[in-house]
């Protein structure tokens, strides 16, 4: 009995240190399993949200070219700055409206990343990025525009707007203007 | 003299390098050579070696820092991160802001542990307590192993004494973003920490190699854990400050990978922390802390080094260079695979605890908090890693963020904060629920009091429950202090009998609290964001922030745009409560710019204000107007996060003090460990 | 069999600490041949006709760079993309110079015919001038790309890249490596010879 008698205890113990184990592998499963399909952000090019929109309430990254032309910023009733853009991957371009400062370096005719969701008409941003500086550019804008055979600009300042413009023209001998843009 | 300096000091270096990698082979192979037999005059050489080894690497630096401060451009490391009107103390900190000079710094402070081990008074008849001398020699010549197969990467890889012919007229210049005395203290605190886990990973593979994983083992190399724990809070804590104050995004944890990389080792660490202390009172577990040790220094090492592989897609990462990539895994492998196979070979054979588990004891608290906190551990690895093994599998390009990281360590670390509450209260081996419940009642007063106020000052029920729980161990560890202090006999009632290391755990359970607190605080943050031109006023939380002028002016190597804030209470006609002057410095050599906040810290919040960029407006008449883009914050609580990591570091720093009174002998078997 | 046990479970870590390893290696490997990179450097030109980029002017004494040039061109070409602000390409002095001696003055059958070019990317043509007289006027034809316009063109993703085009009459010159890093020895010898030795 007195043999027995750690042993049993010892069993005892264990139960409770495999259940808490259990129990806590369970619960991080879970938890990882449901924010990674919720939370997930993923990137996608302006063609893909148009071709394949995703449910408004998911948040997403997207990526793409500032417009030229494109960018008008006003200011709501309580100073905050608003902006508005449309952001492309050279074949679809998608309007994104933003409240808040744009980064230093967000130029028409620059890569940027927005994150936020969109509607079914228009991308609410709640965050923008643009380069962080001459050498950065966002992996995912690079990618995409090189999948889609573009330029990968992320070094140097950008060319200038009405240059982008006649990048993002399917053909490169149509001639370059200010209305080419998508 | 300059020309001996500029002749000497780079080949001197290198020279001291290559020396330091010799003796820390030796340091390395020796003593293990001579610990083979019971007395051999090798086993001796550990200690002079390992001092040797860091005075070489000593005066490398040296070599390193007189060539930095005397523009010797010659070599490679100097050309391209410095410049020659750089200030001379960011000349001195540049040098381990990039690859090369951050390796030399991490080996360096691996050098100085081993120092550190080398002086501390042995075993001796006067010092019976001390560490045993054939266990420290083993550990030394362990630590001398890591040593060498990283000054060898150092040399090979990644020299910092590399010539550069010919020679530049003047350097590239640093990124200004690193010209920032709290980027100059992180790394080599943050290394520190990193590096201090080695040595517990040296106790550990010695308890392997000879199968003694005791009590008096634990006791030994508690004191390192401690040491490199408060070291890696400290790190952290100056890293997260940094990103709060001065990258002026407004946060203070990105969930970055470096960042990330930084606290999964101190995730294992806390839980070795608390593992070790179970191994020296109960005997148990010594198999997982064994493991824990192990574990930390690999995530140690693949923290440091596997972020710099350009593997993980992160913003402070360096140039990256595959070739230097597989070196560094093959280092990770050999230390920390060779090691995890010794532990898969050696650990099944290790003596059996007799002991079992009560699950009302400390040791089942502690249990529980090592298993929590390696299941935080292994949810933060995994965010991690989802990405790039997402890429390499299935080639899809994603980023995990905040979202997810909030989503799964904040339901993990509410059962942990509660469980950290009552496992001070509870004893060694077994108590009954009839005796617990009075000891943890003042404390469950306290929280249950504060239930209402917390849900209606914190802003989501979540904030509110995580501040409750806070507060629950803050309480819990404070009456625990007050209940154990009416413990003691009548007439010694003093603070200053109760054991140090009860004070330590206590004061590090505080700290735990109010970074929880203030973290909590800052999820109730406010935040605005106006264009404005001088004369503006707006209105945050019932204070009124007015733009008063936007200045202009020269600094050394930049130039220099402020905007003038008053802050006043109430309203526009309040009484002046403070002034803040945010500014953006432009670099034009480096055509870069930098954001310097400007932060009014106050006990319960933080006012904090960032100037995003100036604009110039013409109006019909040609006469010009600036307008500034401003971000005010007010950051409840902020500065608590960092003052709670200030207070677990002491806590580990109050442990170390050398005790007056002689510890007891530990349970179980007394006989010295080799 | 408790023993066993044990020994699965230690063995455990080790297993997974393996998986992770060679998913490091492989994401390593990767890096290495460009087939897997978290800021990924794509080549896409690779295979194409040279693209079409706007006339180049070059520094007073030196032929410039046109689309025209490779439309004519009758030795494969090596285009070096440079500056003189980037320190990779101060360090890539010495092999240039050396390669375009040895081009210059052909002692061994086995150093095939091969024009050196360069295109000067967003540089001062001042410290462009000073640049190449270090270098030894290495090149036979210069572009002096001001506004960064060409090199886009050619999908140049920084400075020092090097494009090797081989002639082709149909589409007036083919791009058939392009190396994203600085020229040296050994990616001359891996990566640009066995090319001249495919080409007939």
């Amino acid at each position: 009995m007195s043999a027995s008698f750690p042993l049993t205890r010892r069993k005892a113990g264990r139960f409770w240190i495999i259940l808490a184990c259990l129990l806590c592998l369970g619960g991080a499963v879970g938890l990882v399993l449901n924010a990674l399909s919720s939370t997930i952000v993923f990137f996608m090019a302006p063609s893909q949200v148009l071709a394949h929109p995703p449910t408004p309430t998911r948040t997403i990254r997207l990526g793409g070219m500032v417009v030229a032309g494109s960018l008008h910023t006003g200011r709501a009733s309580d100073d905050t700055p608003e902006a508005r853009f449309d952001v492309t991957d050279g074949q679809a371009a998608v309007t994104v409206q933003y409240r808040g400062i744009l980064p230093d370096l967000f130029r028409e005719g620059q890569s940027v990343v927005a994150l936020g969701r969109y509607d079914g008409h228009g991308f609410t941003a709640s965050e923008v990025l643009a380069k962080h500086d001459e050498t950065y550019m966002p992996k995912e804008v690079a990618d995409a525009l090189q999948k889609s055979g573009r330029w990968d600009p992320r070094f140097g300042p950008p060319p200038n707007a009405a240059d982008w413009n006649s990048m993002t023209v399917p053909h490169p001998d149509t001639p370059p203007g200010p209305g080419a843009a998508p | 003299m300059t020309m001996l300096a500029t002749i000497f000091c780079p080949e001197g270096g290198h020279f001291a390098l290559a020396l330091a990698c010799a003796l820390a082979l030796m340091q390395g192979v020796l003593p293990l050579a001579g610990l083979r037999r019971t007395d051999s005059p090798l086993t001796a050489l550990a200690r002079p070696l390992a001092l040797s080894q860091c005075l070489a690497l000593l005066f490398a630096w040296t070599c390193l820092v007189t060539a930095s401060l005397g523009n010797d451009f010659s070599l490679k490391l100097i050309a391209e991160t410095s410049a020659i009107n750089k200030p001379w103390a960011y000349k001195i900190a540049g040098l381990w802001g990039n690859h090369e000079g951050s390796l030399l710094l991490w080996v360096t402070l691996l050098s100085l542990w081993c120092a550190g081990l080398a002086l501390l008074p042995g075993q001796s008849a006067a010092r019976p307590e001390g560490l045993p001398l054939r266990l420290r020699a083993r550990l030394l010549a362990l630590l001398g192993l890591v040593g060498a197969g990283f000054q060898l990467f150092c040399l090979t890889t990644s020299n910092p004494f590399l010539r550069l012919w010919p020679v530049p007229a003047d350097g590239m210049g640093m990124n200004p973003l690193l010209q920032d005395p709290g980027l100059a203290v992180h790394p080599p605190l943050l290394y520190s920490g990193y590096v201090g886990f080695a040595v517990p990973f040296a106790f550990a593979i010695s308890a392997l190699l000879d199968g003694r994983a005791n009590a008096l083992w634990a006791r030994h190399m508690r004191p390192w854990v401690i040491s490199a724990w408060a070291l890696l809070t400290l790190g952290i804590t100056l890293g997260s400050w940094w990103s709060y104050s001065v990258l002026g995004w407004g946060g203070y944890w990105f969930w970055d990978p470096v960042e990330n990389a930084a606290l999964i080792p101190w995730l294992t660490g806390t839980a070795l922390l608390h593992s070790v202390l179970v191994v020296e009172k109960r005997n148990l577990l010594h198999v997982w802390c064994l493991l824990l040790a192990i574990a930390t220094f690999a995530f140690s090492l693949s923290g440091t080094f596997l972020v710099r592989s350009g593997i993980l897609n992160s913003v402070h990462a360096f140039a990256n260079d595959p070739a230097r990539g597989l070196f560094i895994l093959g280092l990770l492998g050999l230390y920390g695979g060779g090691s995890l196979l010794l532990f898969a070979i050696r650990a099944p054979a290790l003596p059996t605890p007799q002991a079992g588990f009560s699950p009302l004891s400390r040791e089942s608290a502690l249990l529980l908090n090592n298993i929590l906190l390696c299941t935080l551990c292994a949810v933060v690895l995994t965010g991690t890693l989802y990405p790039p093994f997402m890429q390499l599998l299935f080639g899809r390009t994603l980023s995990v963020g905040k979202p997810f990281f909030d989503a799964t360590t904040i339901p993990l670390t509410l059962p942990l904060l509660a469980v950290m509450g009552v496992s001070m209260a509870l004893p060694w081996r077994q108590t009954r629920a009839d005796r617990l419940l009075p000891r943890l009642a003042p404390a469950l007063l306290i929280t249950a009091g504060n239930i209402l106020p917390a849900f209606w000052l914190f802003p989501t029920p979540l904030a509110a429950l995580s501040a409750l729980l806070a507060l629950w161990v803050i309480s819990a560890a404070l009456c625990d202090l007050i209940l154990r202090l009416r413990g003691l006999p009548e007439g010694s009632r003093q603070l200053h009998r109760l054991p140090r290391s009860l004070w330590a755990a206590s004061l590090a359970h505080v700290g735990v609290g109010v970074t929880i607190l203030g973290l909590c605080g800052m999820a109730g943050s406010q935040e605005r964001l106006i264009e404005a031109r001088p004369g503006t006023h707006a209105t945050l939380t019932g204070r009124d922030w007015e733009l008063t002028a936007l200045t202009a002016h020269h600094g050394p190597n930049y130039e220099v745009v402020e905007a003038h804030l008053t802050i006043r209470h109430h309203d526009a006609h309040g009484p002046v409560l403070t002034e803040l002057t945010p500014e953006i410095r432009l670099f034009p050599r480096q055509g870069q710019r930098t954001l310097h906040v400007a932060i009014l810290h106050r006990p319960l919040e933080d006012l904090y204000a960032a100037l995003g960029s100036v604009k110039e407006e013409r109006d019909p008449q040609g006469q010009s107007h600036y307008s500034a883009i401003l971000r005010l914050h007010e950051n409840p609580l902020a500065s608590w996060i960092w003052l709670g990591g200030i207070v677990m570091a002491l806590g580990g720093g109050l442990h170390l003090l050398p005790s007056r009174r002689r510890p007891k002998p530990v349970e179980g078997e007394l006989r010295s460990c080799r | 069999m408790p023993l066993t046990r044990r020994h699965l479970l230690a063995a455990l870590p080790s297993l997974g600490a393996a998986g992770l390893g060679l998913g490091f290696i492989r994401m390593l490997h990767g890096l290495d041949r460009g087939q897997f990179d978290p800021r990924a450097i794509n080549t896409p030109l690779t295979g194409q006709p040279v693209p079409e980029f706007p006339a180049l002017s070059s520094l007073p004494g030196q032929a410039g760079l046109t689309r025209e040039d490779f439309r004519t061109m009758t030795q494969p070409v090596l285009l070096s993309v440079w500056a003189s602000w980037c320190l990779p390409c101060v360090e890539e002095i010495p092999f240039i110079s050396q390669l375009a001696a040895s081009l210059a003055a052909p002692r061994k059958k086995r150093d095939a015919p091969l024009a050196l070019w360069g295109l000067c990317y967003k540089d001062q043509p001042a410290s462009a001038s000073r640049w190449l007289e270090r270098a030894g006027q290495p090149f036979t034809r210069l572009g002096l790309d001001q506004d960064g316009q060409a090199a886009i063109e050619w999908g140049v993703t920084g400075v020092p890249e090097a494009f090797l085009i081989m002639p082709d009459p149909q589409v007036g010159g083919r791009i058939v490596w392009h190396g994203t890093g600085g020229l040296t020895e050994a990616v001359y010898q891996t990566r640009v010879v066995p090319h001249l030795e495919a080409a007939p």
